[in-house]
C-alpha cells in the first residue's frame, strides 16, 4: 500500500447556517485515483475546494504530506485544479495558458518551451500552441486545462467534474484519456463527479457522499456489489431494494418466500433491506424452477440487454436479461444466494447518515 | 419586398427621420458653415484659424484638462469598480444606487452647486474660515474645472469598468491562484488585461464630453479660463460668427473621431460598452 498523502480530519463546513460537511474524515493515498461521488449538494465539491484552498473549513484540518495546510492559500499548495468550465485565460494563447504557472515560478524559457511541447503531446494537441482558447472545442479546452495543471508537476491533481460539459461520446473518450494520463504521470487524482458510470470506470477508490456525510468508501467492485445502505445501492446503478425479514443466518424472507443467502450476523427475525441488482434476477418460463412467480409488465430493448419489469408478490422487480420475455408472459424468479446483499434498515434517514459516518 | 420586410422598414421610419432632422442635417450645416465665409465662398480659413495663438491655447488647455480629468477618473473608478465586484449583490446595488443617484439630477444644477460650494465666500470657505484655516482659492482656476469634470463624469468611468470586471469568471481568478499567482500577479496578469475593454470604453465616455464641455468651464472657470468649447460657444452666441464656430467644431470633431477609432481598435467586441 502506498503511503497516505492527504488526511482530512474532522472537517466541518457550513454556508449561511446550512451544514454542507459534517465531521468528515478521509485519507487519500499517494498515486490513488480517488473519486468523490454523490448527488449535487452532497458536499463533494466543497471537499475539493477545501483541498484546493478556495474554502477554509469551519473545524478540522487538512494534512498534506505530514504538514498542516488548512490555512495555506491556494497559490502555495502543491496541487493543481482542473475546473468544471475549463477556466482557461481567454486573453492568452494556449501556450501562454500552459506556461502561466511555470512563468510565475520563474522557470527558464527553454524549460518552459520543453514543458509546453511535452504537455501538448501528452494531451494529443500538438500544434495548437498558438491558437486562442475560444477557437478550441470543449473537449480540447478541457485537455488544455489538464495540460496547464500538470506542467507544474503537482503531487495531486484535483478535477472538479471536468467532463460535465462534454457530450457522451467525448466524455467516454476522455475517461480513457484520464486513466492513461494518470498512469503515465504517476500522481494522485482526486476526481469529483455525480456520474456513477464515470466513477466506476476510472477510480481506484470511490467515496460515496450524501448530505455532507460519507456513505461508503471502497473499490468500484465493492461499492457496486456490496453497497452498505439503500442510498449507495440506489445511487450506483439500478437495483431492487426490497424490505425483507432476516429469518436466521444465511436465510432471508423476501416478499413471503425464503431465499438462501450468504450473509450472517443480522440476528433472527430482524427487518432488513435486501439489494438485488437487476442483472442478477434470473427469469425462467419453467414455473417450477424459480421461487416466486410473476408476470412481465414492461419490456424495453436496451441494446446489450432487455430491461423488463416483473410484477411478483406485490413488488415490481427490475430485471436485465439477454433473454426476451414478452409482456404478459408468466415467469418464475430466482436469485443466486451470492447476489443477495443484506443491509440493516435505517431507523430514519438522518440517523442513517450519522450512523454511517461514525 | 415581402410584408415582414416592409413592416420592419416602416418601424424604422421615426428613427430615420429623427436622425435626419437632428443629426444629419445639423452636421451638414456645420460642414457648410465651417467651409464657407460670410459671402458663401469656399474657404479653409475657419479651420486654419485653430492655429492662432488664442484658439490653439484653448484647444491645448481643453485637451490637457480633459486628459487629467480622465486619468483621475480612471484612478478613482478602478478601485471602486473592483470593490463593487467583490461585494455581495445586496450591498453593491446600494452603492451603485448612491453612485447613480446624482446622475438623476440635472447636470447644470450639480455644477452650479459646486460653484456655490467653491466660491470665495462659499460654503467650503465659510467652514474653513470658521475653523481658522486658510481659505481655498480654486474657483475660476483650471483646478475647479478638473474637479467639475471628475465629479460629473466619474460614473461614466465606473460603470463600464464595473461591467467588464463583473464579466470575469471567478473560476479564472481561482485558476490563476491555483497555478501559483499571488493577488498582485492575478491583478496584473488576469484582472487588468481582461478589463481593458471597460477601461477603453470608460476613457471614451469621460474624455469626449470633458473635451467638448463649455458649461463646466464657464461656471467653475469664470471668464478667466477659456476652453475650446467656450471659444466655439462664444462664436455662436456672442460674436455671431457661425462660420468660425463651425470651423473650430470640425477641428474638435477630428479629435473625437481619432479617440473613437482608437477605442474601437482596443474594444473589438464592444464588451465594455454598457449603454
Amino acid at each position: 500500500m502506498n503511503k497516505v498523502l492527504i488526511d482530512l480530519k474532522n472537517i466541518s463546513k457550513s454556508f449561511d447556517d446550512q451544514l454542507v460537511l459534517d465531521d468528515l474524515n478521509l485519507y487519500i493515498r499517494e498515486n490513488e485515483f480517488l473519486t468523490l461521488l454523490g448527488p449535487s449538494g452532497c458536499g463533494k465539491t466543497t471537499t475539493l475546494r477545501i483541498l484546493g484552498g478556495f474554502e477554509t473549513p469551519d473545524t478540522g484540518c487538512v494534512i498534506f504530506d505530514d504538514k498542516d495546510i488548512t490555512k495555506l492559500p491556494p497559490n502555495k499548495r502543491q496541487l493543481n485544479t482542473v475546473f468544471q468550465r475549463y477556466a482557461l485565460f481567454p486573453h492568452m494563447t494556449i501556450e501562454e495558458n500552459i506556461a502561466f504557472g511555470l512563468k510565475i515560478k520563474g522557470k527558464s524559457k527553454s524549460y518552459i518551451d520543453d514543458k509546453i511541447k511535452y504537455a501538448l503531446k501528452l494531451v494529443n494537441l500538438d500544434g495548437y500552441g498558438h491558437r486562442m482558447p475560444d477557437s478550441l472545442s470543449g473537449g480540447q479546452q478541457q485537455r488544455i486545462a489538464i495540460a496547464r495543471a500538470i506542467v507544474n508537476e503537482p503531487k495531486v491533481l484535483l478535477l472538479d467534474e471536468p467532463l460535465g460539459a462534454l457530450d457522451l461520446k467525448l466524455r467516454q473518450d476522455m475517461q480513457y484519456e484520464l486513466i492513461r494520463l494518470k498512469n503515465e504521470l504517476g500522481i494522485t487524482f482526486i476526481y469529483v463527479t455525480h456520474d456513477q458510470e464515470e466513477a466506476l470506470t476510472m477510480s481506484d477508490t470511490i467515496v460515496v457522499m450524501n448530505q455532507g456525510y460519507i456513505q461508503q468508501i471502497g473499490s468500484p467492485e465493492k461499492i457496486y456489489n456490496e453497497p452498505e445502505n439503500a442510498f449507495v445501492a440506489d445511487f450506483i446503478g439500478d437495483s431492487n431494494i426490497i424490505s425483507s425479514l432476516m429469518v436466521e443466518d444465511k436465510l432471508v424472507n423476501i416478499l413471503g418466500v425464503n431465499f438462501p443467502c450468504v450473509d450472517t450476523g443480522f440476528g433472527h427475525h430482524k427487518p432488513v433491506d435486501v439489494v438485488i441488482r437487476p442483472e442478477d434476477v434470473v427469469l425462467s418460463t419453467d414455473l417450477e424452477k424459480g421461487r416466486i412467480k410473476g408476470v412481465v409488465s414492461h419490456l424495453i430493448f436496451k441494446g446489450v440487454h432487455y430491461e423488463m419489469e416483473v410484477m411478483a408478490n406485490g413488488f415490481e422487480w427490475l430485471v436485465h436479461s439477454t433473454g426476451m420475455f414478452p409482456v404478459g408472459c408468466e415467469v418464475s424468479i430466482d436469485v443466486d444466494p451470492f447476489n443477495i446483499q443484506i443491509m440493516n434498515k435505517p431507523a430514519s434517514e438522518d440517523e442513517e447518515a450519522v450512523k454511517l459516518d461514525e | 419586398m415581402n410584408n415582414a420586410q416592409l413592416k420592419k422598414k416602416l418601424l424604422g421610419t421615426p428613427y430615420f427621420l429623427w436622425s435626419l432632422i437632428f443629426i444629419l442635417i445639423p452636421l451638414g450645416m456645420v460642414f457648410y458653415y465651417g467651409l464657407t465665409d460670410r459671402s458663401g465662398a469656399f474657404t479653409l480659413n475657419n479651420i486654419i484659424s485653430i492655429t492662432t495663438a488664442e484658439h490653439a491655447k484653448a484647444l491645448w488647455l481643453a485637451l490637457l484638462l480633459s486628459l487629467i480629468a480622465t486619468v483621475l477618473c480612471l484612478l478613482l473608478a478602478y478601485p471602486l469598480a473592483m470593490i463593487l465586484c467583490n461585494m455581495g449583490v445586496n450591498q453593491h446595488s446600494f452603492i451603485v444606487l448612491i453612485f447613480i443617484l446624482p446622475m438623476w439630477m440635472n447636470f447644470l444644477l450639480r455644477t452650479m452647486a459646486w460653484q456655490t460650494l467653491l466660491e470665495k465666500t462659499g460654503v467650503i470657505n465659510s467652514i474653513l474660515n470658521f475653523l481658522h484655516l486658510p481659505a481655498l482659492r480654486i474657483i475660476n482656476t483650471p483646478y475647479a474645472i478638473v474637479l467639475g469634470m471628475v465629479y460629473n463624469f466619474l460614473p461614466f468611468m465606473v460603470l463600464p469598468i464595473y461591467n467588464a470586471l463583473s464579466k470575469i469568471d471567478r473560476s479564472i481568478i481561482h485558476a490563476a491562484k491555483d497555478l501559483g499567482a499571488n493577488n498582485i500577479q492575478v491583478f496584473f496578469k488576469i484582472t487588468l488585461p481582461l478589463s481593458v475593454p471597460g477601461i477603453i470604453s470608460g476613457i471614451t465616455m469621460v474624455f469626449i464630453p470633458a473635451l467638448t464641455t463649455f458649461v463646466i468651464s464657464k461656471l467653475l472657470g469664470g471668464s478667466k479660463v477659456l476652453l475650446i468649447g467656450n471659444v466655439i460657444e462664444e462664436e455662436f452666441t456672442q460674436a455671431s460668427n457661425w462660420h468660425l464656430g463651425s470651423g473650430l467644431s470640425i477641428v474638435l470633431m477630428l479629435f473625437i473621431i481619432v479617440n473613437m477609432v482608437l477605442s474601437a481598435i482596443f474594444d473589438k467586441d464592444g464588451e465594455g460598452s454598457f449603454l
